[in-house]
């Protein structure tokens, strides 16, 4: 053990290497997503660890972003409280990564009232202000505009926080990514596109539904400097943003960024008895040797910032944070009826 | 002080953004404004305020969204209310449905502006009056007034409301003029106006029928039939029990709207009516409304969609005659 790591588990994350931060970061969200995974799958029996789950029943359906780790930590992790992002129906990640609570995230997965929204979003509409979440979405490109609003808000009201829209490829077709990108533009608004190319738009691959050679091109006719990185490389992504948010902070405008990346789960968990397989073998372990959280624990222990044992600890003491997250939220309350027609109105008109 | 319709809503506008300034204005060419709530008002506020957009719908209404939820209180002028469903998306799944999928956490308030109904052979496009469809929405205000008066107060109170509001201009009203009073001055959002008291028959009406409803009231009582006038001015929240105090004091209802017939507001206001005041109704409603077609082009087509002082007159008498036919 290195002197680096010796307070972590007191919480005093600022002593912690900022690298094995980011370890530490990605590691979480690695457990977040696959504890939901496992909880999801198991839904409705006993799980393969033996537990009885079915009062651990996951509602809903859920999105997950095992693998996109590295753009997601790579990008929040240089923001500020006040920076606000837009995300997507695939957002746990970058919730986590923006500094949010997994309790709060797992209790709102399962409709618990002590969810970021009191239980009555969902693992596609996580609203939390409080750390500059302007929200998940469940409508494909849905959120790009309001990262261009919070963009306008700095902008007209003279602050200098940036905005970071999160999309994937299938987003990258919406008309309103177009119309976003030209809006900033003209503006200058301090917008920072990234798009996260998983490959797969639900379930078919992305070069049969987008023409041209890349999406990093789609930025261009606007004169959005534009850039693709290697998704799985957060120091990579990490470098690509650094300059795209002191462009935004500079009054220089927007900057899109395509990060190419590869999810090790599908689209949608439980997708298989529709969807069969859609991805071959050799493609899938070709993107499994560059799990990102992998790479970038090798690039730790070479660089010699932390032993494997370090490594393993931080991912041991995430994995309990998950669990007890799941702790949290099993024993949180569903809302109560009387919020069915709660919260419509800020002035509960008719409600 | 006389004030046209566009002018007062222009005025207040204006007197809410000099006390406020964080209040933006958004949209296509307004700053010359075509239909007028802007006219002029780039003079004052220069460009910074009063801002010339693309026209893109979706990522506009989007923005505006996002700033709303980071200081800003946007206002964003669509212009013609055809016009919404290009932005559909940011409309409903956005802008109506985020406070409540927050569990009241994040407020989106912004005024979205845009003119309803035919302005004379626009055709389709530009004559659409989807007040229905937002009603519907879950999580959106309407307001749609039919005064210059009402026009300054509800928009002064839709700018400082913390919800979503739209407000629909009856285009067919821009140039109608009448007092307005100086200053800042709110119209309750959600709270309709007995326009007249009567006995006989309640007539239910918004933005352009309100004044041939007026006027069937003032033709009709020289028959000795007196009607009971009422201008919703808010669509969404309805101000039910006003109608309903009015129906259970008449016993029959006529409700003259300014849109097509299924699912809008004569349908609405016919269900609760009946749900909640059956006992004290003498015969069923009757619904005047657009025939359920898009507003057609040809000038005589057009004029035969609208409900006009004849249907309402004609409508009262269907009321008043058709006693007792509801229990067969």
């Amino acid at each position: 053990m290195t002197n680096l790591l010796k307070n972590i588990d007191k919480g005093s994350a600022q002593e912690e290497h900022p690298q094995v931060r980011l370890y530490r970061m990605m590691s979480r969200i690695r457990a977040f997503e696959t504890r939901a995974q496992k909880l999801w799958n198991h839904r409705t029996g006993p799980g393969p660890d033996g537990e009885v789950t079915e009062a651990r029943h996951m509602p809903g359906f859920v999105h997950l972003s095992i693998g996109q780790e590295a753009i997601a930590v790579g990008v929040c992790t240089l923001l500020g409280e006040k920076d606000q992002i837009a995300s997507t129906h695939r957002g746990h990640g970058h919730v986590i990564a923006k500094g949010g609570d997994v309790n709060r995230l797992m209790a709102e997965l399962y409709g618990r009232v002590t969810g970021y929204c009191r239980g009555k979003g969902g693992s596609m509409h996580i609203y939390a202000p409080e750390i500059g979440v302007l929200g998940t979405n469940g409508i494909v490109a849905g959120g790009i505009p309001h990262a261009v609003g919070a963009a306008l808000s700095s902008k007209l009201l003279g602050q200098d926080t940036v905005a970071v829209s999160f999309f994937g490829d299938g987003a990258s077709n919406q008309g309103v990514f177009f119309e976003a990108m030209n809006f900033a533009a003209l503006w200058s608004l301090p917008v920072i596109f990234v798009c996260e190319n998983n490959f797969y738009t639900e379930w078919c691959n992305y070069e049969r539904l987008n023409s041209g050679k890349a999406i990093v091109d789609r930025g261009m006719p606007f004169g959005i400097p534009s850039f693709q990185v290697d998704g799985t490389d957060i120091l990579a992504v990490r470098d690509v943003t650094s300059e795209a948010i002191r462009r935004a902070r500079a009054g220089r405008g927007p900057t899109l960024i395509e990060a190419r990346v590869y999810l090790h789960c599908g689209h949608m968990e439980g997708e298989e008895v529709i969807t069969g397989k859609y991805r071959s073998a050799e493609e899938t372990t070709s993107w499994e040797v560059r799990d990102p959280i992998i790479q970038f624990g090798s690039r730790l222990i070479t660089a010699g910032v932390c032993d494997q044992a370090d490594l393993e600890q931080v991912r041991d003491e995430e994995k309990r944070r998950v669990e007890e997250s799941l702790r949290f939220a099993l024993e949180s309350e569903p809302p109560g009826l009387e919020e069915l027609t709660m919260h419509l109105f800020a002035d509960e008109v008719n409600s | 002080m006389k004030a046209y319709f566009t002018h007062a809503v222009r005025d207040a506008i204006a007197e809410s953004m000099r006390l406020d300034s964080t209040i933006f204005v958004f949209g296509e060419d307004i700053d010359k404004s075509v239909l007028g709530p802007t006219q002029g008002l780039v003079n004052e506020f220069s460009t910074t305020r009063i801002r010339n957009t693309p026209i893109s719908e979706q990522a506009v209404l989007g923005a505006m969204i996002g700033s709303s939820q980071t200081g800003l209180r946007p206002i964003m002028d669509f212009m013609f209310s055809g016009f919404f469903y290009v932005a559909m998306d940011q409309i409903i799944n956005q802008a109506a449905h985020t406070r409540y999928m927050s569990g009241g956490k994040v407020n989106i308030p912004i005024v979205i502006i845009g003119g309803v109904g035919p302005s004379g052979q626009a055709g389709s496009q530009h004559s659409e009056s989807p007040h229905a469809l937002l009603m519907g929405a879950a999580g959106i205000k309407v307001v749609a007034p039919s005064t210059p008066a009402d026009a300054k107060g509800l928009m002064i109170s839709a700018i400082s409301d913390p919800n979503p509001v739209f407000f629909l201009m009856d285009v067919s009203l821009s140039g109608v003029s009448g007092e307005v009073p100086d200053g800042v001055y709110r119209v309750p959002i959600g709270v309709a106006e007995v326009k007249k008291t009567g006995s006989d028959v309640t007539v239910v009406c918004m933005t352009s029928t309100v004044a041939p409803a007026l006027e069937a009231a003032e033709l009709l009582s020289a028959e000795g039939i007196s009607l009971e006038v009422i201008d919703v001015r808010t669509l969404s929240p309805l101000d039910t029990k006003t109608i309903l105090k009015s129906v259970e004091k008449t016993g029959r209802l006529v409700i003259a709207e300014h849109g097509r017939r299924i699912c809008g507001l004569a349908a609405e206001v016919s269900a609760f009516v009946v749900e909640q005041a059956w006992g004290s109704l003498k015969s069923p409603p009757v619904r005047l409304t657009w025939p359920d077609v898009p507003i057609p082009y040809s000038p005589n087509l057009e004029l035969a969609c609208l409900v006009d002082t004849k249907s309402i007159v004609r409508g009262v008498r269907e009321s008043l005659v058709s006693e007792g036919s509801k229990i067969n």
